[in-house]
């Protein structure tokens, strides 16, 4: 069953609207004003939908805390910022049926009565962001946007606006800074942003993928969408595939489906042998080939010491050399870290200096000690998700291949031949 | 400067400061770079104080105090692009074009960046130039590329 890339999938589909009009596009917005707000709600409620952006908050709930806070403007926010490495699915949605996103959008808007809604897409995605410009004004035209929508006394516009390259602005708070054109740094949580959101206003704010369940949710009715796939979290989940894997794509599959199964029988096998998997992107924890029996639903990937976050389903095959993915992985969080706390900025940048002493032939075996002492302090004390997934791939690299580490700081050895020993290195 | 495009662009904002990003990358993309002269512009009109607008242009990646060349090369140096050979592109590139990482070319043509993730993992190793997405490369296909530039 497919919910997400049900459109997309049907040969000539395209973007304009009129694809998605003869596709029982926009029937869920018809159906959705005629109903009781709460009854919205409840609907996506019973469906258990899960936010889809890594949090895996429930989003019938989030609608509902936006819908019972403060009165005044509200705001909803479409989370396009699309960053985490190995994720590319919510540019499939934005590129090939922004209607869909629209739609859910807009049922929000009408559920928790906000007036104006913004889509912060990433800087680099430009095709995106002319499809969703045309978009948007094809919806105008046909009364789904804009003031008193088909006929309702329900009005609401969408605006877009564009991130400029940085990592961080995924995070719902920097994300709603940087939408105020300020630097995109967290802030610190509680108020959560259904409370205090954009321009202090409570604000849903939800990824592309979850937006585009919405439509199907209303149509079909809550029950039914929970029923589909592992009953523990409902529904069906965009896993992007990529790295050492024969078929990279994207793959709208339900999330009762194992790692092995999405491996092996959708993303075409492993190429070469398989020696690890990030089920989550370079935020998660190393899976193996003991764990690929793990259903990709939220709690059991959390249960198997990782997480699913995105979905961003990275294989690595037995050429690769651990040490050196760990290094590369530390590297994209010094990089990224926004500086706001210390010891994300401070600790992403000691743990990248051992690791790149590590992988040149000049690490200690203590600093394998304190590699997992700084991962408990960043989990511990940073304020936003960069900074406590920041060692994650370091430490379960150590956890679960700590021979290869041992080889590079005893024997000064990489047998994989892909760290250049005693070469100096910059660090 | 173009001050009128930057009036209008300004006019669609109710909070003043929600404008800035919009203005920058404007010019960004008009003058290849943020000079003193659009921060002071823009600190005024916006009512914002230039430090704050520096710090914001020097946050962001795709905003550059230095002049930028025409074609920008952003090179993913992420894992996925990492596991399918960026290293080999970012060799060629260096090599065929003559400049390091985070350098321009003499001749006003290229300037070399690596980036983080850009969405298209699938088709590892990729890249941008300008607006323009690249996937699928080898050495020889980033050759061709920059000839075609
Ligand atoms: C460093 C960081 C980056 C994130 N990047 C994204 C992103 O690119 N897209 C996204 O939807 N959520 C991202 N998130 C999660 C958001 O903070 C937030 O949980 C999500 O957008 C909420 O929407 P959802 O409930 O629909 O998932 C990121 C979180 C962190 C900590
Ligand atoms: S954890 Fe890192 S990215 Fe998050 S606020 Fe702190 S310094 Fe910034
Ligand atoms: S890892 Fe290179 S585009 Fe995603």
């Amino acid at each position: 069953m497919k919910v997400l890339l049900r459109n997309i999938e049907k040969k000539g589909y395209t973007a304009d609207i009129k694809d998605y009009l003869a596709s029982e596009g926009y029937q869920a917005l018809k159906k959705a004003i005629t109903l009781k707000p709460e009854e919205i709600i409840s609907e996506v409620k019973t469906s258990k939908l899960v936010g889809r952006g890594g949090a895996a908050f429930p989003t019938g709930l989030k609608w509902e805390f936006s819908r019972k806070s403060k009165e005044g403007p509200k705001y909803v926010v479409c989370n396009a910022d699309e960053g985490e490495p190995g994720t590319f699915k919510d540019r499939q949605i934005l590129e090939k049926d922004p209607h869909l996103v629209l739609e859910g959008m807009i049922i929000c808007a009408f559920a928790i009565k906000a007036e104006v809604g913004f889509i912060y897409i990433r800087g680099e995605y430009n095709h995106a962001y002319e499809v969703l410009e045309k978009a948007i004004k094809q919806a105008e035209e046909k009364n789904l946007l804009g003031k008193n929508i088909l006929g309702s006394d329900f009005s609401f516009q969408i605006k877009l606006y564009r991130g400029a390259g940085a990592y961080v602005c995924g995070e719902e708070t920097a994300l709603l800074d940087s939408l105020e054109g300020k630097k995109g740094q967290s802030r610190v949580k509680p108020p959560f942003p259904t409370f205090v959101g954009l321009n202090n206003n409570p604000t849903v704010l939800n990824n592309v993928e979850t937006f585009a369940n919405i439509s199907e949710i209303i149509l079909k009715g809550g029950k039914q969408f929970s029923q589909v796939g592992s009953s523990a979290c409902p529904g069906t989940k965009l896993y992007c595939l990529s790295g050492d894997v024969n078929k990279p794509g994207v793959y709208e599959l339900p999330m009762d489906i194992t790692l092995g199964d999405l491996i092996k029988n959708h993303g075409g096998g492993v190429k070469g042998k398989l020696k690890a998997v990030l089920p989550g992107g370079v935020s998660s924890s190393l899976l193996t080939d003991k764990d690929l029996g793990v259903t990709m639903d939220y709690p059991n990937v959390q249960k198997a010491g990782s997480m699913l976050g995105s979905g961003a389903v990275i294989v690595i095959n037995q050429e690769r050399c651990m040490v050196d993915i760990a290094k590369r992985c530390i590297e994209f969080f010094d990089y990224e870290s926004c500086g706001k706390c210390t010891p994300c900025r401070e600790g992403s940048k000691r743990a990248r200096e051992i690791l790149n002493n590590i992988a040149g032939g000049r690490g200690e075996l203590s600093n394998l000690e304190l590699l997992k002492e700084l991962q408990e302090v960043l989990y511990d004390t940073s304020r936003c998700g960069l900074g406590q997934a920041a060692l994650n791939v370091v430490v379960s690299a150590l956890d679960k291949f700590p021979d290869e580490f041992k080889k590079h700081i005893t024997k000064q050895k990489c047998e994989l031949n892909v760290c250049s020993m005693n070469k100096g290195g910059n660090v | 400067m173009k001050k009128e495009k930057l009036n209008q662009i300004m006019e669609k904002f109710e909070n003043k400061q929600q404008a800035l990003l919009p203005c920058l990358h404007f010019i960004q993309e008009e003058e290849g770079k943020i000079s003193e002269e659009v921060m002071n512009f823009l600190a005024e009109k916006l009512d914002i104080p230039r430090v704050e607008i520096y710090s914001v242009v020097s946050f962001y990646s795709m905003f550059s105090l230095e002049k930028q060349n025409k074609y920008v090369i952003r090179v993913c140096a992420s894992l996925s692009c990492y596991l399918n050979g960026t290293n080999k592109i970012i060799e060629t590139l260096k090599e065929v074009l003559g400049i390091k990482i985070g350098e321009s070319t003499p001749d006003g043509k290229f300037t070399l960046e690596e980036v983080s993730c850009l969405g298209l993992c699938d088709q590892a190793p990729a890249m941008m130039i300008n607006d323009r997405e690249y996937g699928n490369l080898s050495g020889d296909k980033v050759k061709e590329i920059i000839k075609s530039c």
